[in-house]
């Protein structure tokens, strides 16, 4: 028998996660996977290998892993970005962020110039005004841009689309006596052009571009967030909520199964309108699809809505601007029933609770469907569980319930989080990585790109540092260390997706992904690890430089 | 209410209401009982609400072909969307019953449905189990969730009523006009609620009174309702009367009547405690009137005394 090639890579510094050699120099590879990381002379003990130095002045670290991403980010790319924060696209060209709403219309209008059509619409994403003070984006804005082509721009929240009068008028809304709390209206009874909640964006999304249709199975989308990925990093990145029909996932396997496609990725299907029976069975067989680079058959479910846009489920107190509690968006009933199900037919389940009441539900329908269906090593997770205090921590660690926290709320809205949803104290602990971390729950950080950028190091900056935009340090006592922070996007995601065993760590048998870094992530300051540049990665021992994608 | 400025634009029934109060019960007598109205029934999904076998002429994809010209479709994630193409692609369709799920508020679902400039609200429908909406309303999650659905509505369906003795239910009705005054309320054993009495709720287009309701006295399946088929004085002052119809007490859930007023035609409709004048559809008789009540609820001589001339109109002659 011949045995395939081995290539050994030299590294500056290998972090590899395993606890037994947490740093090493060397790296073996062989179809695809490690065969050890530790000095030269160790791993030539293997056979004949290929010394591969391109990384001798780089860091290696397992490639990140992003438990809470969505395909959909490549697929915004198509739009024009607007967001207040520099962002790099798939190629790698970074979009500035706009200062003021000046700029995001100077944007708009640099974007139509490109436009051969008169009338072809033109969107827009990641608009976040809250950094422009206390103006509204109105209609009129827009109509600075085009009066005869549809506008729309879509929030970095994914909650809210501002709209110009144009697209207004082709939706039907342009008119006297529309009643609606997502739709505002201004002094001449005519909507302002904001578009707030699911119902009034589709109205108008489909006549500015955002076609649901192309967002749900876009093959082009697929290959640019792969892109991102590299940039970032990123050899395992999740598809949170798909809806998953068979043409998708056709796309997706054949995509994926590609050459030279560089990430795995891990596509739960959504639960939503269908009996827990229906979709644990799609789920088995989703499951039966798999291959390494796309992983199916586990479920998402949406337990309740967003807390910037007051649809989360909070416990008493409620919202500390008064406003009514949130939406539950499963009712308790299906979830139990689906726990159950899936802990009897071994489905991984991901469950979103914003809300602190969302997630004591989720923690109550577990422990029931736990007593009905004892099963030991679910890894059940609560996605997001931004509102959790320290007792459903530690329940969460009695139930064997992972939490996947999002630190990057505290860069994007902790602000808002302070003075206008939860208010000081629940913005101060929000996102406890370090509660969860002493109660034992296995724990995850994420993004949840497109809402917030891709970027597990900027992430992992976030939880260490707990910033906010204005420079608002929000709750020390929950700030965890880079180490902590490093393993949470490596080996605590990998954890929550039953793939440890295989991704997460450099170690003999796992897969061959790295994050290539030029910089130290133990070296450099805590306050700076969101600036280490990122060479790209290697996924199943294939090198991919970020330059060259 | 006027129907003014609705015309043409599909009329939708919201139903609304927890799980397990009965809805899909009822989706299916709606279909069952459609008697020639083309409806689209739009339910969140077939496995949550299963339609009956025996209705279903033939399916493809969302969309499941109803014996007597119906379609049922689920919308899933897409309500908007399943109802922004359903004009086109079902122009023969006159009517819409949309079943919201478990936990959604129908009042918001409602006020979604009226941004789309084919669609108007003909009511909010919402079911709840009368044995157990109390303690549901009492739950520490889903308590308000209950509570902002019932109050919603424009008729409250207290299903399952065989379930609980009569004074807890009296006390369950109370407690249900207590948390939406307006509505009306009809008690119900297995979602038996005639058509009639759920489509057309806020509706200007015509009710359509099936046989067995425009027989007087003669019982509906359920035989939960009567209804009366009187004359009425032609020159009768159509506001009056409706105003008379609707006041508390009567127990008239439903009245139609054909008048003239300074020589044209209109159409009364009573609903609850509402009700609108509209012009009358051409080829009406003038002087009828259906009205339609809970049985041992409906007052016959106060509706009676509706139809007596009223003092202003005495005056008037004198």
């Amino acid at each position: 028998m011949t045995l395939s090639p081995i290539t050994i890579f030299r590294a500056r510094r290998i972090l590899t996660m395993n606890p037994a050699r947490p740093e090493a120099t060397h790296v073996a590879v062989r179809e695809g996977r490690i065969l050890g990381a530790g000095p030269l002379e160790e791993l030539a003990g293997w056979g004949i290998y290929a010394l591969d130095d391109r990384f001798a002045d780089k860091v290696l670290m397992p490639g990140f892993v992003e438990g809470h991403s969505h395909a959909a980010e490549g697929t915004f790319w198509r739009y024009t970005y607007l967001g207040r924060f520099d962002r790099m696209d798939p190629e790698g060209k970074v979009w500035p962020g706009a200062q003021s709403i000046e700029d995001v219309v100077k944007s708009l209008q640099q974007a139509e110039r490109k436009l051969a059509s008169p009338t072809e619409a033109l969107a827009g994403w990641g608009l976040d005004p809250i950094y422009y003070g206390d103006r509204r984006v109105s209609r009129a804005d827009f109509d600075q841009v085009s009066t005869t082509r549809a506008i729309g721009v879509m929030h970095a929240s994914g909650h809210i689309l501002n709209v110009n009068t144009r697209a207004l008028e082709l939706a039907g809304l342009l008119r006297q006596g529309v009643n609606h709390p997502g739709i505002p209206l201004g002094t001449d009874g005519l909507p302002t052009g904001e578009l707030k909640g699911p119902e009034a964006m589709t109205i108008v999304g489909a006549h500015v571009g955002f076609d649901r249709e192309a967002l749900a199975n876009d093959e082009e989308g697929l290959r640019r967030f792969a892109k991102l990925c590299v940039r970032q990093g990123v050899t395992t990145a999740t598809d949170l909520a798909n809806l998953l029909p068979d043409d998708a996932v056709s796309m997706m396997v054949r995509v994926t199964g590609e050459a030279g496609y560089p990430v795995r990725i891990v596509s739960f299907r959504r639960f939503q309108a269908l009996t827990p029976e229906q979709v644990v069975d799609i789920a088995v067989k989703l499951k039966a699809k798999s291959t390494d680079r796309l992983r199916l058959g586990a479920i998402k479910l949406f337990v309740d809505g967003s807390i910037q846009g007051f649809s989360a489920r909070l416990r008493w107190p409620g919202y500390y601007n008064g406003a009514p509690n949130g939406l539950w968006y499963t009712p308790p009933e299906a979830i139990a029933g689906l726990y159950r199900l899936a802990l009897q037919k071994g489905v991984l389940v991901h469950s979103h609770t914003n809300g602190d009441q969302a997630t004591e539900m989720a923690l109550d329908c577990l422990e029931g469907a736990l007593l009905d269906q004892p099963a030991r090593d679910h890894r059940f997770t609560l996605q997001h569980c931004q509102l959790a205090d320290a007792a459903q921590f530690r329940r969460m660690a009695r139930l064997g319930m992972c939490a996947n926290l999002f630190p990057n709320h505290h860069f994007y809205w902790g602000d808002q989080h302070y003075e206008t949803t939860v208010g000081p104290e629940r913005a101060m602990r929000m996102n406890a990585c370090a509660t969860a971390l002493a109660s034992g729950v296995p724990l995850a950080i994420h993004s949840d790109a497109p809402v917030t950028p891709l970027g597990p190091l900027f992430t992992a900056w976030c939880a260490v540092n707990r910033r906010t935009a204005s420079g608002r340090t929000l709750g020390t006592s929950e700030a965890i260390s880079v180490p902590d922070a490093l393993r949470t996007i490596t080996l605590g995601a990998a954890w929550t997706l039953r793939l440890d065993g295989e991704v997460g760590s450099i170690e003999c048998g796992k897969r061959a992904d790295f994050a290539v870094l030029e910089d130290d992530p133990l070296e450099i300051a805590p306050d700076k690890l969101k600036d280490v540049r990122i060479w790209g990665t290697v996924q199943g021992g294939r090198p991919f430089p970020a330059n060259g994608v | 209410m006027s129907g003014i400025g609705s015309a043409g634009r599909l009329p939708v029934t919201v139903i609304g209401g927890y799980l397990g109060t009965g809805k899909t019960t009822l989706v299916n007598r709606l279909l069952r009982a459609a008697d020639g109205r083309r409806l689209a029934v739009l339910v969140n999904d077939f496995g949550t609400t299963p339609i009956d076998r025996d209705l279903i002429v033939s399916s493809s994809g969302d969309t499941l072909e109803i014996s007597g010209g119906c379609i049922c479709c689920s919308y899933g994630s897409d309500l908007m969307d399943t109802l922004m193409a359903l004009p086109g692609q079902r122009p023969d369709i006159e009517r819409v019953v949309l079943e919201t799920s478990g936990v959604a508020l129908p009042g918001m679902v409602a006020s979604a449905v009226t941004l789309l400039p084919a669609y108007r609200i003909d009511g909010i429908v919402v079911m709840v189990d009368a044995e157990t909406v109390r303690q549901q309303a009492d739950d520490a999650y889903i308590g308000d969730t209950i509570t902002r659905q019932l109050a919603a509505a424009d008729l409250l369906i207290a299903n399952r009523c065989d379930l609980v003795d009569e004074m807890s239910l009296q006390a369950t009705l109370a407690w249900l006009a207590l948390h939406n005054p307006t509505a009306r309320i009809l008690p119900a054993t297995r979602a038996e609620i005639a058509a009639d009495l759920l489509l057309g709720v806020r509706d200007g287009a015509a009710p359509r009174l099936s046989t067995s309701l425009t027989t007087p006295g003669a019982p509906d399946a359920a035989t939960l309702y009567e209804s009366l088929a009187l004359d009425v004085p032609d020159d009768l002052d159509a506001t009056e009367l409706g105003r008379r119809l609707s006041a508390a007490g009567t127990g008239v859930l439903r009245a139609k009547g054909i008048l003239t007023q300074a020589g044209n035609q209109v159409a009364l409709h009573v609903v609850g405690q509402r009700f609108e004048i509209d012009a009358a559809p051409p080829g009406a008789v003038s002087g009828k009137l259906v009205v339609i009540g809970l049985r041992a609820r409906l007052d016959r001589e106060a509706v009676s005394r509706a139809l007596q001339p009223s003092l202003s109109t005495s005056l008037r002659r004198a």
